[in-house]
């Protein structure tokens, strides 16, 4: 099956579903903590104006040689430009403006604090949906895409949710506020002054785009590359030792040095576009304050180019000149802050850009569709009484039924559980066009061995996978115990087959977790039995630890055969009446070999079992072997019919052909 | 610590001089940048002496003693030469910092090319791995932004500094004073955080390992429905996380209102200080409507506040940047541990460049692989094999058989006795010249990405077309060409994916005979061949190569069983040396396993 290849660029919609998300579970907290921003920004816009309040106030005290502090006089203060006027003095400005940035930084602790919290929140929940939807995708999703994929998910995609909602939402909304609450003062001031504004705007946003533009595609050049350049690390690192018996070292430290040279230059372009687009913007904002200077004193200078404001032409004269150089002043701060916040503002949207594509890959995941299953047929506890009656009960009997409830005449109908597994005429495809099983049929009844033999490919694991509904096939043509396995609850169907893997997959935890895994209410003396009718006994014995010794990655502090002992174990625990074993190929010790051998043996014994075997003994001693070739069945038999036949099996058997 | 630095600074080379030359750039811009209000600050006080329409050349107040045209022309220039330092430094830092990268990764191929086995088993490959990629991605960028950063930041506070001190004199103080409120603060809120988020950062990766379990274990989930089980696990785990985390942002969440509040106290400092001494030093002419400013203006005042705000802000960058270099400083340390480690086998002076024979000679050899084992993994090894013998070898795990093999062709060096071929010890030849004379099949072999022809060129760059087929055939390997058009050129995707285990194994010992070796090694090289293939391929060898010497590890006896001698090692020694038939009768491990093999399946 062709991996499912990963996108790159966001799917449309991603920021609105994500935005909703953040806005439907936490309503409140970001309706108060947009209140504090607009608080925030306010306190901090506030500056500006009342800068403008005190020298005005200073400058009227002045002239009329009177102290601006006193609190009894009261002198008339303009901010921007006249458009706003109070009469007050210096020191209770000063006062309003300590109480309002008091509530500022109170605003300001509050959102980002709460925005904080409810990231984390919000990230948490975010993936334990992920990954408990995970667990519910069947395993086609796992078949058909890479595992270094998914994983890159969780540990590059979510963050780029965490910045999205921590960063880039509060962020997008403070400098959008800022910025509004600027264009709007500044058209109050000047509409002269505040076209320069929009015009350098335009030149921030357009260099942005087109460097940023040019930047990105380069970046996406360098990233292609890290990716040959990765691959061609890990392939000579991994294949180090290779290396070194061949002295091959020249050649690998050529073709290494040339690919990294194209990875330079890329990332040069790539990094030095970005590198630039700062300055670039930062000194237009320095060319706009200078040219807004110039309009301004353009308007001063000029005989009939007045100021054009919100309200309306205004004449410049004598008399409001002062007015007018206060207005400039808070305009040139005003300039100042609308730079830097258009400026942040460019920068949080190439940052949302990179997060949608994250979010959108994991926005897929949570699309993607859950193993569907419509099983009613339960596994329950029963008791059988002498005339063969099954009774379903409560208590733990060790005996189990079958519990078939009829939707026609709403009966229940119980069958003992056996291990009676039918395979009848199957088909299956992957992906619908190539075929993988062609009109294989096997009747496997209670306590039989079935060994499937085959080249890679032939379809031996795909039986398997049907087996367990791994994968579903439409019509009931796989039947256990009589009953069509689309019928029985997956969870039921898969508690009734014990499995044990080529891949070991343990998991981090102690040996005992490890083969308590098989049934969790296992007592420690259960896992003792499991473990010596695996022959794991002895080895873990004198681990360090013994039983409660930890594995960490996959047991690798583990030998390969140790591994597979133990999961033998846990599948020993399980005590399934169907077993389905795929034998190791690694080569392990004799001594191991024979113990693994051996316990795979005592686990067969008595129950049905399907076998991708790789031993010949195990073949062998099979009730039937089932030669597979490109999905078709071409031998059946047991061991001796098969050798009288002189086929395929007769090749195999006789070395021939390799058993892999 | 310095001396990893340096190290690391080595690989800048010929990015030298635009890693210096990049601060030199940054400076101008910073020092511009502080300048830049200051004269806006004089523009703007000098439009306010503009008192007759027309007037544009005022010189009347102004510290510089230029008119508003020659101001505006002065901020256009700082602004355009501005422009361009901060240009400059950034492709000069790009530059430099993709650069260096380049060289150390160039840097650090090369010395993991000259490792002896023994550097190799220090380190795991996947440690390797992370340490020439994400490793080096987080030089590269911490070293831009030193260059960028790290020294335009604390330029730009002094600057603001000196600025405001020259604008507003004494009042330069408030500043100075607030430096260190914010500092502490700083300092006290990343203490908090860095705590819990080094452990939290910890368990961050144990979830993510969970993850990974979980997906390459996906079918034992599911096939033993665990799936509830395994979610009850998981969000246990991310919950508790999860608060840790929020512990964490509670404390960074004080960063915001430190900022503010700090910026905001300065603010009306400096109105209200400033206000006071405006108003106690200015005198008003009233006659012109004119006001006479001494010692501060209402100008200088809205600069420093400006001032202010750079200082205070260039801090708290200063700060965050200071939290990633050291962060950073961990993979410097991971990188510079390579580049530092000593080959343990380098070629000796006056190498023997030539290999007579293929006979082989183990005198009393101890070995280990590390000093501080206690055990030895060899113990007093005496073995003699002559020119073109085919000798078995035969033991279980941990036995030693691999470690004796590696001795031959030096991949590892004995720590007491020595190894000879054709009579010289191993340690005075040339080790390409060794090495291309014993040919190692190893146990993990790995194939390359390109094609077979590609790939059996390893064994010898010139080999023409016949020679390889000649060295398939040997290897019984032809059949890797059949199925495909493309013959030898036939893909070798990465690993050798696309092959079957017996395919690779023979492919690989293809590869190693068009070496045409005087001693061929194979180590449980035919494990996943059949084993009626396997014979073919000894016979061969045998017929066609018989002047090779052939030394074959393996697990089935039926592989070794024609050998001349057949070694059986046991815990480190050689237990017993002999013929099939020998052996047989006198010695148990080799019947013991002997009788394993041939109870089930008889296929001898």
């Amino acid at each position: 099956m062709p991996p499912v290849r990963i996108r790159a660029r966001a799917k449309k919609g991603t920021m609105t579903r994500l935005t909703k998300m953040v806005f439907k579970r936490y309503p409140w907290r970001m309706a108060i903590s947009a209140i504090c921003i607009v608080f925030n920004v306010f306190a901090n816009l506030c500056s500006s104006i009342f800068v403008g309040f005190v020298s005005s106030v200073v400058t009227r005290a002045i002239e009329l040689g009177k102290n601006p502090f006193d609190i009894t006089a009261s002198y008339k203060a303009e901010a921007m430009g006249g458009s706003v006027t109070i009469n007050s003095n210096a020191t209770i400005l000063l006062i309003i403006m300590g109480v309002i940035y008091a509530i500022g930084i109170f605003a300001a602790w509050w959102w980002t604090r709460t925005m904080a919290i409810t990231t984390q929140e919000f990230l948490n929940d975010f993936r334990e949906a992920m990954f408990n939807h995970m667990e519910d995708l069947p395993i086609k999703y796992f078949d058909t895409h890479k595992k270094g994929d998914v994983m890159s998910i969780y540990t590059n995609d979510v963050d780029t949710i965490r910045q999205f909602v921590s960063q880039s939402i509060p962020e997008f909304f403070r400098t959008a506020i800022t910025v509004l609450f600027c264009f709007i003062t500044m058209l109050m001031n000047s509409i002269w002054m505040t076209l320069i504004v929009i015009l350098c705007t335009f030149g921030m946003m357009a260099n942005t785009t087109i460097i940023g533009g040019i930047s990105a595609k380069y970046f996406m050049k360098a990233q292609r590359q890290v990716g040959v350049v990765e691959g061609n690390i890990q392939e000579s690192i991994n294949g180090l030792k290779v290396i070194k018996v061949f002295t091959h070292e020249e050649e690998s430290i050529n073709e290494f040095e040339a690919l990294n040279e194209d990875l330079r230059k890329f990332q040069t372009e790539a990094n030095v576009k970005s590198n630039i687009t700062m300055p670039i913007n930062g000194n237009i904002g320095n060319f706009m304050y200078v040219l807004t200077a110039v309009v301004g004193c353009l308007i001063l200078v000029v005989p009939g180019f007045d100021n054009l404001t919100l309200t309306g032409m205004h004449k410049i004269g004598v008399e409001s000149m002062d007015s007018f150089y206060s207005m400039l002043l808070s305009f040139l701060m005003m300039c100042r802050m609308f730079s830097n916040n258009v400026n942040q503002l460019s920068q949080q949207v190439t940052f949302i850009v990179m997060g949608m594509a994250g979010a959108s890959r994991c926005f897929d995941l949570l699309d993607e569709p859950v193993e569907m299953d419509e099983g009613y047929v339960t596994l329950v506890n029963c008791e059988i009484d002498e005339n063969g009656l099954v009774k379903e009960t409560e208590k733990r009997t060790g005996k189990f039924a079958w519990k078939h409830p009829h939707q026609a005449d709403g009966t229940v109908t119980y069958t003992p559980l056996k291990g009676d597994i039918v395979l009848d005429h199957v088909d299956f495809s992957y992906d619908g066009t190539k075929i993988v099983l062609n009109d294989v049929s096997v009747y496997a009844n209670q306590g039989q061995q079935v060994a499937l033999v085959g080249h890679t490919g032939a379809g031996k694991t795909t039986i398997t996978n049907l087996i367990n509904r791994f994968y579903d096939i439409k019509d009931g043509k796989v039947r256990y115990d009589g009953i069509n396995i689309n019928k029985i609850k997956k969870a039921d169907l898969r508690r009734s087959l014990g499995i044990v893997l080529q891949d070991t997959n343990l998991f981090t935890g102690t040996v005992m977790e490890n083969i308590r895994y098989g049934k969790l209410d296992a007592t420690d003396e259960d896992v003792y039995n499991a473990a010596k009718i695996a022959n794991a006994y002895d080895f873990i014995t004198r681990l360090p630890e013994g039983f409660n010794t930890m594995l960490t990655g996959d047991g690798s502090n583990l030998s390969q055969g140790q591994r597979q002992l133990l999961s033998i174990a846990r599948a020993a625990i399980a005590d399934a009446p169907v077993m389905i074993l795929d034998e190791a190929t690694s080569s392990i010790d004799t001594r191991t070999e024979k113990l693994v051998q051996d316990g795979m043996d005592k686990i067969m014994k008595g129950r049905t079992v399907f076998v991708i075997a790789h031993r010949l003994s195990t073949v062998q001693n099979s009730d039937v072997i089932l030669v597979l070739e490109k999905g078709k069945v071409i031998e059946k038999g047991n061991h001796k019919s098969l050798i009288e036949q002189q086929g395929t099996y007769y090749q195999l058997y006789t070395g021939a052909f390799e058993l892999e | 610590m310095l001396k990893k630095i340096k190290l690391i600074l080595k690989s800048t080379r010929e990015y030298k001089k635009f890693a210096i030359a990049t601060p030199f750039f940054m400076l101008i811009e910073a020092a511009l940048e502080c300048a830049l209000p200051f004269i806006m600050s004089i523009l703007v006080d000098t439009i306010a002496q503009i008192k007759t329409p027309g007037d544009m050349l005022v010189t009347s107040y102004n510290a510089l003693h230029l008119s508003v045209v020659g101001l505006i022309i002065l901020l256009v220039g700082m602004a355009t030469v501005s422009m361009f330092a901060g240009i400059m430094g950034g492709v000069l830092a790009g530059k430099a910092s993709v650069g260096l990268a380049a060289n150390l990764r160039a840097d650090y191929y090369k010395k993991i090319q000259s490792f002896s086995f023994a550097n190799i088993d220090k380190f795991s490959s996947s440690s390797l791995i992370t340490r020439m990629t994400t490793d080096i991605n987080n030089v590269q960028m911490s070293f831009q932004m030193c260059i960028r950063i790290v020294i335009r930041v604390p330029l730009l506070l002094i600057f603001s500094v000196v600025m405001a001190s020259i604008n507003g004199g004494n009042m330069v103080f408030i500043f100075i004073a607030l430096i260190p409120v914010v500092a502490i603060g700083l300092i006290l809120i990343g203490k908090g955080a860095m705590g819990i988020f080094r452990r939290v950062f910890k368990r961050y990766d144990k979830l993510n390992e969970s993850v990974e379990e979980n997906v390459s274990g996906i079918r034992v989930v599911k096939a033993y429905v665990r799936e509830a089980y395994e979610k009850e696990k998981f969000n246990n785990a991310s919950d508790s996380m999860a608060k840790d985390f929020i512990k964490a942002e509670k404390i960074i969440a004080l960063n915001n209102p430190l900022m503010n509040t700090t910026i905001h106290i300065s603010n009306i400092l400096v109105l209200s200080i400033g206000s006071s001494i405006i108003a106690s030093h200015a005198s008003y002419d009233a006659i012109n409507n004119v006001i006479a400013y001494d010692v501060l203006s209402p100008g200088q005042m809205s600069s420093l506040l400006t001032y202010g705000i750079q200082i205070l802000s260039s801090l708290m960058i200063f700060s965050m940047v200071l939290v990633m270099l050291f962060m950073s400083l961990e993979s410097i340390k991971r990188v510079a541990e390579v580049l530092e480690e000593e080959p343990t086998i380098v070629n000796p002076e006056n190498p023997v460049m030539e290999v007579k024979d293929g006979s082989i000679d183990f005198d009393k050899v101890d070995f280990k692989y590390f000093e501080t084992a206690e055990k030895n993994t060899l113990e007093d090894i005496d073995l003699h094999i002559k020119s073109g013998q085919f000798v078995g070898i035969l033991g279980s795990t941990g036995s030693g058989k691999t470690s004796v093999v590696n001795l031959i062709s030096r991949l590892y060096d004995v720590l007491d006795g020595s190894v000879k071929v054709a009579g010289v010890d191993v340690k005075n030849y040339d080790l390409k010249t060794l090495r291309d004379n014993v040919s190692v099949v190893l146990q993990k072999n790995v194939l390359f990405s390109g094609t077979i022809a590609s790939n059996l060129r390893w064994g010898n760059k010139e080999a023409t077309e016949d020679e390889m087929i000649e060295a398939l055939t040997h290897a019984q390997a032809l059949e890797v060409l059949r199925g495909s058009t493309d013959g030898l050129n036939r893909k070798v995707e990465q690993g050798g994916a696309n092959f079957s285990g017996g395919q690779k194994q023979r492919l690989c010992i293809a590869r190693a005979l068009l070496k045409k070796p005087k001693i061929l090694i194979l180590d449980d090289s035919t494990s996943a061949v059949d084993t009626k293939t396997d014979r073919l391929i000894r016979k061969a060898l045998k017929e066609d190569l018989p002047h090779m010497t052939k030394i074959v590890i393996a697990q089935r006896i039926s592989s070794i069983e024609d050998a001349d001698q057949i070694v059986v090692m046991n815990d480190g020694r050689i237990d017993a040396v002999g013929t099939h038939d020998e052996l047989i009768k006198n010695n148990k491990i080799y019947q013991e396993v002997y009788y394993t093999q041939n109870k089930v399946g008889g296929e001898e």
